[in-house]
């Protein structure tokens, strides 16, 4: 019996993942443009990339980073039943990373024989969720969904880390991307270099192809790892591990993940 | 010993002498061929010099919509793109003396010296002179001729171009 309350449990908590079956994405109408330009921005959850068919992406964690490392509100937001849209000005010259993170703790335990579900953030957990609580089983996420647009002359102030999550620090310009030649990224998992994490990078255009063509990558000692593009197009990078370092001490586990949309430039 | 350090201090002065007085002429001519269209819009054209390791060594010529009137022609530069990567992006434009209005169809001359603001800090070497043109609704194109500054004799060399340009010729007289 107590085993199939966890098993119950584990579902629960994992719920809110399954939409990660799913891809999500940001598809910006441009990524390289002249100052003061506008780009729109298609997010949405999908299997075959970049196509909108499936779910809108909520976009109720938005952070837009401008190039002086300010943060700009999206404009025009609207969701359909397929897609979000939103705009973005590119009032200054540079880089902008748009982003959508989502983390949060999920929570499931038994009050009065009632089975309770519960979401929220680690400060609110100590007054939501009764002292007593049976059963209590807490997990905590970190998802980021990003891309990244530049104006002008590429800059790097805007793609600081904010030390939370995965995340992918440029050692080479994520604007500034070519086919035929060899890319590195080095990816931090809450600012630090993430070891031996696997990646997976898809093209867009699936639709028109019959295989997935992945191109699978591993980082290494220092977080690093190399991808010289095949053709150019939209590319799709993602990352996920699950670890023990949550901001609770009753969440015992925690998954983070990471996508981009990165655009690769002919020569 | 004392003689071969003087040849070579004599070899040095001869070297720094071409670099301070190096004096030559660069002549350019880029072709923009007539197209059976139905909508024509002229082509904007970038036309640089390239160091070894493609970066720009000087811009010569940047021809795009700057027609008042008419949108902000600035917007479509980036699909200049060879050019808006290797440089073009950091620019604030106008440039003055390298960019200008649109060309029509035919053959435009650029003709340059030693002297020219474009020219003055450029060291003797190989070069690639870099032609890329982008047109609306239409194709792009980009063309490389390579030569030598100055060189030890005249050259003369061109490319044929398919699609958006016609010949590029290139003239240097040392």
């Amino acid at each position: 019996m107590k085993h199939a309350i966890k098993l119950a449990v584990l579902l629960a908590t994992a719920l809110p993942f399954a939409a990660q079956a799913h891809k999500a994405w940001l598809l910006p109408s441009s990524t390289v443009t002249t100052p003061d330009q506008w780009v729109t921005v298609d997010a949405a959850v999908s299997n075959d990339l970049f196509y909108f068919n499936h779910a809108p992406l909520r976009v109720d964690n938005l952070s837009i980073t401008a190039p002086d490392g300010s943060t700009l509100q999206p404009e025009n937001v609207a969701t359909g039943k397929y897609r979000t849209t939103f705009d973005v000005h590119l009032a200054q010259n540079g880089t902008y990373r748009i982003a959508n993170v989502n983390s949060g703790l999920f929570a499931s335990y038994e009050e009065n024989g009632q089975r309770k579900r519960w979401r929220g953030n680690a400060a609110k957990f100590a007054t939501e969720v009764p002292a007593g609580a049976q059963n209590l089983e807490v997990s905590e996420s970190n998802g980021r969904v990003e891309t990244f647009v530049t104006a002008g002359k590429p800059t790097t102030e805007s793609l600081k880390p904010t030390g939370v999550g995965l995340e992918l620090a440029p050692l080479t310009h994520p604007n500034d991307l070519y086919a035929g030649e060899q890319t590195k990224f080095r990816m931090l998992l809450d600012g630090k270099p993430a070891p031996q994490l696997e990646l997976e990078i898809i093209a867009g255009g699936q639709r028109y192809r019959d295989q997935q063509n992945e191109i699978k990558v591993k980082t290494d000692a220092n977080g690093e790892f190399a991808v010289t593009w095949p053709a150019p197009g939209m590319y799709w990078l993602e990352a996920s591990l699950q670890d023990d370092r949550t901001s609770l001490k009753q969440a015992r586990q925690r998954r983070v993940s990471y996508s981009a949309t990165l655009e690769v430039l002919p020569q | 010993m004392r003689k071969i350090v003087l040849t070579m201090a004599a070899a040095l002065s001869a070297l720094a002498g071409t670099a301070d007085t190096l004096a030559a002429d660069l002549s350019i001519k880029v072709q923009i061929p007539t197209l059976q269209v139905a909508e024509y819009h002229r082509p904007y054209i970038a036309i640089w010099i390239e160091n070894a390791d493609q970066s720009i060594a000087s811009n010569l010529a940047v021809w795009y919509q700057t027609d008042r009137r008419k949108e902000d022609g600035t917007q479509w530069l980036k699909d200049l793109r060879q050019w808006w990567r290797r440089g073009g992006r950091a620019q604030t434009m106008p440039i003055d003396g390298v960019t200008g209005a649109t060309r029509p169809v035919g053959e435009h001359t650029l003709t340059l010296n030693s002297a020219s603001k474009q020219l003055a800090g450029l060291r003797a070497g190989s070069y690639n002179l870099v032609v890329e043109a982008v047109r609306e609704v239409g194709g792009r194109e980009l063309l490389r001729v390579p030569f030598e500054w100055p060189g030890l004799q005249a050259q003369h060399s061109s490319v044929q171009g398919t699609s958006e340009l016609g010949t590029i010729t290139v003239d240097v007289k040392p």
